[in-house]
């Protein structure tokens, strides 16, 4: 195995972190161990030969989509912030940002 | 109508007694509701149930047979897996964090099932955001496969396939972005399609993996397959991968058989952790097909074996920035706990979503990283660059490929959820349409004690009407897709 393809412990707190979920030690712990296995088993693209390919990020080949900028309905704002877990008038209430 | 009676209603049986007044969209639906009610504490196929939505739909569906303007789905009972958007009903991913989350809009699928009058029943159960191959990941309680309670009926749409293998609605639609359509469909002895991606439009479908993710039926035949599909492909200015391309007859080519088609059987398929049980149905089926006048032929797709390792870079890559807007601030769940904004965001998305979507996450976060983008994500773009190349060159000689579906039959509840990798190996056989783009379907192909198995076909993109031709030309020549659980 790839010694460099090792997770370590700071690597998932690292992650969890970046992604923005709390985790607790024994989370982070399992999710060490499960990465670690399924990473080692991806790791075998390594061995396709990939020199001068170039990358598929879709399947269907795209182009950008232009249209007449013409104003559409848009939805009831009511309906909207029905979701919304605190509102104030017509907008979203957060808390504090700064602390 | 008695449970025999509905066990045996197909989409397009239902259409001609609907059209021929045999009974009314309105006694078509109560009896599925009362079929909903006397089963569904026993499948859990259904995430919500929308009864008196369902007999208003119904009674609007009557008028408009009366005036003779239905189309193929007027007055169809049907259900939606429950991470495809629908105004103002409850719409969960079965995922805590979308738990109460009611959407301002329609899916575009979701509009065409209001239009056209079919009758919606409800939401079916997933795997929360549609990750996972059981239904097990489900939030709020796992759909057992309506063959054997004690078994899974395969997933992520494992709702949708159960709901229609127990009769408890005529179609429904599902998501399959690495064969979460086709491998409950096997499981279930129902049938699955995955569409060309493109297709059909997936504007309000909520996103896993945006370049892989695409909208199909489950249905009890190939007809009925080949019927929703008409009714829901097309272009759509809202998804921008929508395919502006004519969508072509699929029912008029369906009859006419597969005698001189050229079906390949790629080797790789049958190597690697297949069922020997599974695989001699699949067999069996390959000589119906060669007495059918197919010319079958063994070929070779050696990329097949690194499928599932692009799939597990590509598809968590593309969730882990889709799944970045909950958030808990625009909607769904928000945790009252902690208190700056940061720390609402973190413990919202540490209490909302499941262990599976955590795991997805950071794996698709860790291979865009900088340092493993590189040898991960962009290694994996140019592998899938590779395996479509192959399949193109596999349909330049060849009409369809046919392949078993899942490499086993439905197992147990519980059986495999302590290994997440071992949970990934029940897509091997899926996971590579996908990556090309191709469309592919499920259709039952034998039972073994007791459970149903499921045989593949795929076709070249956007090559539907031979699909469909191979699976209808195969079910008409066997008796397995008119077998129905015993509940």
């Amino acid at each position: 195995m790839d010694n460099s393809k090792n997770i370590s412990i700071d690597e998932i707190r690292h992650l969890a972190r970046l992604t923005r979920i709390a985790m607790n030690d024994k989370e982070v712990d399992s999710m060490r161990d499960q990465m670690q296995n399924i990473i080692e088993n991806i790791d075998i693209l390594k061995e396709v030969d990939t020199r001068e390919i170039e990358p598929t990020g879709h399947s269907v080949d795209l182009n950008s989509v232009m249209r007449e900028d013409i104003l559409g309905e848009s939805l009831p704002v009511d309906d909207v912030l029905l979701n919304a877990p605190d509102t104030q008038e017509n907008f979203i209430k957060i808390r504090p940002v700064f602390d | 109508m008695n449970d025999v009676e509905l066990k045996n209603l197909t989409l397009s049986k239902a259409r001609k007694m609907l059209d021929n007044k045999k009974f009314s969209a309105v006694e078509l639906t109560e009896s599925f509701i009362k079929r909903i009610h006397t089963i569904d504490n026993d499948v859990k196929s259904f995430v919500t149930v929308t009864e008196d939505y369902a007999l208003e739909q119904a009674r609007a569906a009557d008028k408009i047979i009366e005036t003779g303007k239905q189309n193929l789905i007027t007055g169809i009972p049907v259900q939606l897996k429950d991470n495809i958007c629908t105004s103002g009903i409850l719409t969960t991913c079965s995922s805590k964090m979308l738990e109460n989350f009611i959407p301002p809009y329609d899916a575009y699928v979701s509009k065409i099932i209001k239009n056209s009058h079919s009758v919606l029943l409800g939401k079916g159960n997933l795997d929360e955001f549609a990750m996972g191959s059981s239904t097990e990941n489900s939030r709020f309680y796992p759909t057992k496969n309506p063959y054997d309670l004690t078994r899974v009926p395969g997933g992520s749409s494992g709702g949708p396939a159960a709901a229609v293998a127990a009769s408890e609605c005529l179609f429904s639609l599902g998501s399959d972005t690495g064969g979460s359509i086709r491998q409950p469909a096997s499981l279930c002895g129902v049938v699955g399609l995955k569409p060309t991606y493109g297709r059909v439009s997936r504007y309000g479908l909520i996103a896993f993996a945006s370049s892989l993710d695409q909208i199909g039926p489950l249905t009890k035949d190939v007809r009925d397959s080949a019927t929703v599909l008409q009714s829901i492909a097309g272009y759509d200015p809202y998804d921008s991968t929508s395919l502006n391309v004519e969508v072509p007859n699929y029912l008029d080519k369906l009859e006419t058989g597969v005698k001189g088609f050229k079906i390949g059987v790629p080797k790789e398929y049958f190597q690697t952790g297949i069922d020997p049980q599974v695989e001699h149905s699949v067999r069996q089926s390959l000589k119906i097909l060669e007495e059918l006048g197919a010319h079958v032929e063994e070929i070779s797709l050696p990329l097949t074996k690194y499928a599932l390792s692009v799939y597990y870079i590509l598809a968590p890559s593309e969730a882990s920035a889709n799944l970045t807007r909950y958030d808990g601030i625009k909607y769904g769940y928000s945790t009252t706990n902690g208190i700056s904004m940061w720390d609402g965001l973190e413990m919202t998305r540490q209490e909302g979503f499941g262990e599976e979507v955590k795991r997805r996450i950071l794996l698709g976060t860790y291979a865009l990283s900088s340092g493993y983008y590189d040898a991960f994500y962009l290694k994996a773009q140019k592998v899938r660059t590779l395996i479509r190349k192959e399949f193109e060159d596999a349909f330049s000689k060849y009409d369809v490929l046919a392949m078993p579906t899942s490499p086993s039959t439905a197992f147990k509840l519980g059986e495999k959820t302590d290994n997440p990798l071992q949970m990934y190996l029940n897509d091997i056989f899926t996971i590579p349409s996908n990556i090309a783009g191709i469309p592919a379907i499920s259709v039952q192909a034998g039972m073994i004690e007791g459970l149903p198995v499921g045989l593949q076909f795929m076709a070249g993109a956007l090559q539907e009407v031979k699909l469909f031709q191979a699976a209808y030309a195969y079910e008409q020549a066997t008796d397995w897709h008119k077998f129905s659980p015993s509940i």
